[in-house]
């Protein structure tokens, strides 16, 4: 079958791609939009890695098909920074240095946003219950909690 | 697990996105090959990618309007589109206050990420033994409405299951709402289940109770549990052994004791046959317990 035409928005822009039925969300990001920060853990939905919002929703864009995003509104780590000025979240991860390979990171960040938008003032558990889904090999995670914590104390008193 | 044949090449997958219920029982009917309905993708992806099953015709749900809403029906009961999922599901107050068993087994369900595409009917048609949402919506009593090349009809969810990864579908038919009783004044329902860790795993064991009461007194149960035959199985011994009394130290043993004969297990790596037989009666009394207290008002 010929490739499908697709047209979505991806951190506010509009992108168009051509997908093979086949192709998951993370492909095209990757492959053909040149989106590579959302990164390939397992392909099967268990590490977090390829983390990214569709219409506001946490999904793995390993588990969604390109073709399934047609007027839909993704958004993934490279829309995460104001260009040159880094997410509070980003920043307390380098200061607390939450991160070791970084393979993840992308992923985690994305997760830890979403929460963040839903609930400013998670206790500690449900920073951990929301990102369950995202596996770190490197830290331990109490880092990425740490981190997690300190930038939504500094998003509450900022707003 | 099957080898996908040589010459099932990666570009000939066809996918399909009906706007109407009909559209999609035409192309499922007609089609000649190996269908799939694509509504979260949690499971199709995921056995797409390991070659398990590579589709012909790809039927995507989530463009048939009707399919994304949950409702109340004309009785006081619940219709549940089936592209809702879990994440939707868990927000909506009014379900969850009716059938809170229903929502704990559905998001006990993968990760925060999965519960933003994973829905109850895929976890149903995935015919895992395990499926945690399933046997909540058995012992809530929930039906199916099936819609087919010759039209509509109704199901009990616990009918839909035949065996492992295996349902009772035919050739174009597809859910297209899974209805959940009213809930009724005095009735509570809960679902357990046991991992060896706190998140993300597979049920070793799930039990899922519902029941009603007048006064402390059990006047009806229903109890289901997973893991522990080759589709969640309704226990109506179960039930059986805790209508009619105050949920007091013998009924529960009695319920352990029935909900332990029902199993027909299998042991892999997650627990004997001996383990999860022992366990179904263990989770049996904690989850009737749970669903006893919501039911006589003393927690939600």
């Amino acid at each position: 079958m010929s490739k499908i035409h697709v047209t979505t928005i991806i951190n506010g822009d509009m992108a168009e791609f051509l997908a093979d039925p086949r192709e998951t969300l993370l492909d095209c990001l990757r492959d053909h939009l040149g989106r590579t920060g959302s990164k390939e853990g397992c392909g099967t939905g268990d590490c977090g890695a390829c983390s990214v919002t569709l219409d506001g929703v946490l999904v793995c864009s390993c588990l969604v098909l390109g073709v399934e995003v047609e007027g839909h509104r993704i958004e993934t780590i490279e829309g995460m920074a104001n260009g040159s000025e880094l997410h509070p979240l980003q920043r307390k991860f380098i200061e607390h240095a939450a991160l070791q390979c970084g393979f993840c990171t992308p992923g985690i960040l994305v997760a830890a946003k979403a929460l963040l938008e839903r609930n400013p003032d998670p206790a500690e558990e449900e920073v951990r219950y929301w990102l369950a889904g995202n596996l770190c090999r490197c830290t331990g995670y109490t880092k990425i909690v740490d981190a997690v914590m300190d930038a939504a104390a500094e998003m509450r008193g900022a707003a | 697990m099957t080898i996908p044949p040589a010459d099932h090449k990666r570009d000939n997958m066809r996918y399909h996105r009906p706007t109407t219920l009909e559209d999609a029982v035409s192309i499922a009917a007609t089609a000649s090959g190996l269908t799939r309905f694509l509504a979260g993708g949690t499971d199709v992806l995921v056995q797409m990618r390991s070659g398990m099953i590579i589709p012909d015709d790809l039927i995507d749900l989530k463009g048939i309007a009707g399919l994304r809403e949950i409702t109340t029906t004309a009785e006081g009961g619940w219709r549940i589109g089936v592209t809702i999922s879990g994440a939707e599901l868990g927000s909506h107050a009014g379900f969850r206050r009716d059938w809170p068993g229903v929502v704990e087994g559905m998001q006990l369900i993968g990760s925060t990420q999965v519960q933003g595409r994973a829905t109850l009917t895929g976890n149903l048609c995935n015919g895992s033994p395990a499926a945690d949402s399933v046997p909540g919506l058995v012992a809530a009593g929930a039906t199916v409405e099936i819609t087919g090349p010759n039209g509509a009809r109704e199901m009990p969810v616990e009918e839909i299951p035949v065996g492992p990864g295996k349902t009772s579908l035919k050739t174009g038919e597809i859910i297209s709402a899974i209805t959940l009783p009213p809930r009724g004044d005095n009735g509570g329902d809960a679902y357990l289940r046991f991992i060896p860790r706190t998140e993300m795993d597979i049920a070793v064991v799930g039990c899922a109770v519902s029941l009603r009461v007048d006064g402390r007194t059990i006047t009806e149960a229903r109890v289901a549990l997973g893991a522990v035959a080759p589709t969640v199985l309704l226990v109506r011994e179960a039930a059986d052994a805790i209508v009619g009394t105050t949920l007091d130290d013998d009924a529960l043993a009695a319920l352990a004791k029935a909900a332990a004969a029902a199993c027909r297990p299998i042991s892999d790596k997650r627990g004997t046959v001996e383990f999860r037989t022992d366990l179904a009666g263990v989770l049996a009394r904690r989850t009737a317990r749970i669903a006893y207290d919501r039911a006589i008002g003393v927690s939600k």
